[in-house]
């Protein structure tokens, strides 16, 4: 399966690139540039990398620019997908930190429509969000939201999450009902992996799996875990696991890691990562409950 | 501080109706419009604003807004915190910033924190920030989907809360404006 991961690195001077992606004493080698791994698309990458492995199957390539808010690398990859990409030659495309607009996601949106077959498409961070906005979220074949993104997804009328109405922290007992709202107003992905104190893999059908243990209340601080969690189901899926066994797998590997890193709420994402191979290896050889 | 007055007005939304005139979901709801006392700061507020390279468009407002300037001055909601630093900048003061929404929109006004022993963890709508309680240093930043999340995220861990930047500083969305107020609540409990 050739797979494709979309994003940004937090650089003002990192070009539009697009190739193959190798870890490389604790960074990303991304053809001449080197990227340190601390958080967002590069933590996603790197969970990825290491998960293909794993599973020995071809790492994945990347589309990247630097972006450190401003929205012209994201710029950059909107107008590179809509010009010149070729959306058939990939089978799972997963984005990333991109600046949500709404325009340029309904210009890439049209290219791909343009296509006979599609990618399985997997979208997490700003992209989700745009993805949302556009409302074309039911086109995805995962979104990957934590309890709060969720609370988003589910307000028809909420424009990102910090305007949510009825946002109320802490409510993860509500997921239940933010997701049989989402479905309900068309503002969900096919399938759903909600990040929380329990990870919970959803459907239109409601919730197919709960995934709670292990517990390691240190990893809520820890900036890239969500990210880390994206990475292995995005590998998974491309070692040909369906879609919600890949989100269960991925949530359950994901809170083993942290398991066997034992970490304070200080540690970094890169001080996670080296357990990820043993914590996916030790998940997959689990008897599906 | 006109920072504080832009958090002020989020914090007062209210709605106005949908001129229907967008695309199938973005609506109104991604957009938003800042209020003037007077035209010419309309003017100069879209001049700033597009000098910046931020896609702004000057209207009419609402009968219900009628009470200052007859224009507006409309924008994604995204560049929010952008927005607020450049007026902050020129000293140009909104007399509102309103979301064009038909419904009630209401920011995050609730904070959440988690104490875990040495450190402190304030998220404040999807952004969280922890410090280090013995030494107040930022040892983690979490949350978000914006680009400048990981790029504010680097320039503030390792950081004292006196060392490093305010995050509005630094951001450009209302992921980064969301963790300006996390590190506001944090600073503010911090403080004795």
């Amino acid at each position: 399966m050739r797979w494709l991961i979309v994003g940004t690195v937090p650089r003002d001077d990192f070009p539009l690139y697009e190739g193959p992606c190798r870890p490389a004493s604790g960074r990303l080698q991304l053809g001449v540039h080197s990227v340190a791994v601390k958080r967002g698309t590069p933590a996603l990458l790197a969970a990825a990398c290491s998960a293909a492995e794993t599973l020995g199957v071809a790492p994945p390539e990347v589309l990247l620019a630097g972006d450190i808010g401003r929205g012209q690398g994201s710029a950059r990859i909107y107008e590179h997908l809509t010009r010149s990409f070729e959306f058939s030659s990939v089978d799972l495309m997963v984005f990333h930190y991109l600046q949500p607009d709404v325009d340029w996601h309904n210009r890439v949106y049209m290219a791909m429509e343009e296509k006979e077959t599609w990618p399985l498409l997997i979208a997490d961070a700003g992209f989700m969000y745009v993805a949302k906005m556009s409302g074309f979220a039911e086109s995805y074949d995962l979104f990957t939201p934590d309890v709060g993104e969720m609370a988003f997804l589910a307000d028809e009328e909420a424009p990102h999450p910090f305007y949510t109405r009825g946002f109320i922290l802490q409510e993860e007992e509500r997921a239940p009902e933010l997701i049989a709202r989402a479905y309900a107003h068309g503002n969900a992905a096919r399938n759903l992996l909600v990040k929380g104190s329990c990870d919970l893999v959803a459907s239109r059908d409601g919730i197919l799996e709960r995934i709670c243990d292990p517990v390691v209340e240190a990893m809520e601080p820890i900036g890239g875990t969500g990210d880390t969690l994206t990475g292995l189901v995005s590998a998974l899926v491309a070692a040909g696991h369906s879609i919600v066994r890949s989100c269960a797998l991925a949530a359950r590997a994901n809170r083993l890691m942290g398991a066997l890193a034992d970490p304070t709420p200080a540690f970094s994402v890169a001080d996670l990562l080296p357990s990820l191979p043993q914590a996916l290896t030790r998940a997959l050889s689990e008897k599906k409950p | 501080m006109f920072w504080q007055k832009v958090i002020g007005m989020a914090r007062s939304f209210v709605g106005l109706d949908k001129p229907g005139d967008r695309g199938p979901q973005e609506g109104l709801s991604s957009r938003a419009i800042l209020v003037f006392h007077h035209t010419s700061e309309v003017i100069r507020a879209e001049e700033l604003l597009k000098s910046a390279n931020i896609p702004v468009m000057v209207k009419g407002p609402p009968p219900e807004l009628r009470t200052g300037c007859d224009l507006v001055i409309e924008f994604a909601l995204t560049s929010q915190l952008e927005v607020a630093r450049l007026l902050d900048d020129a000293r140009l003061q909104p007399l509102q910033v309103l979301p064009l929404q038909n419904l009630l929109l209401e920011p995050v006004s609730l904070y959440h924190v988690k104490d875990f022993g040495d450190f402190l963890m304030v998220r404040a709508a999807n952004m969280k920030i922890t410090v280090d309680k013995r030494d107040r240093r930022i040892v983690n930043v979490s949350g978000g989907g914006c680009p400048d999340v990981p790029y504010l995220a680097e320039s503030l861990v390792g950081k004292t809360l006196e060392e490093a930047p305010p995050p509005r500083t630094l951001g450009h969305t209302l992921c980064g404006y969301a963790l300006q107020l996390a590190y506001e609540e944090l600073v503010r409990r911090c403080a004795g």
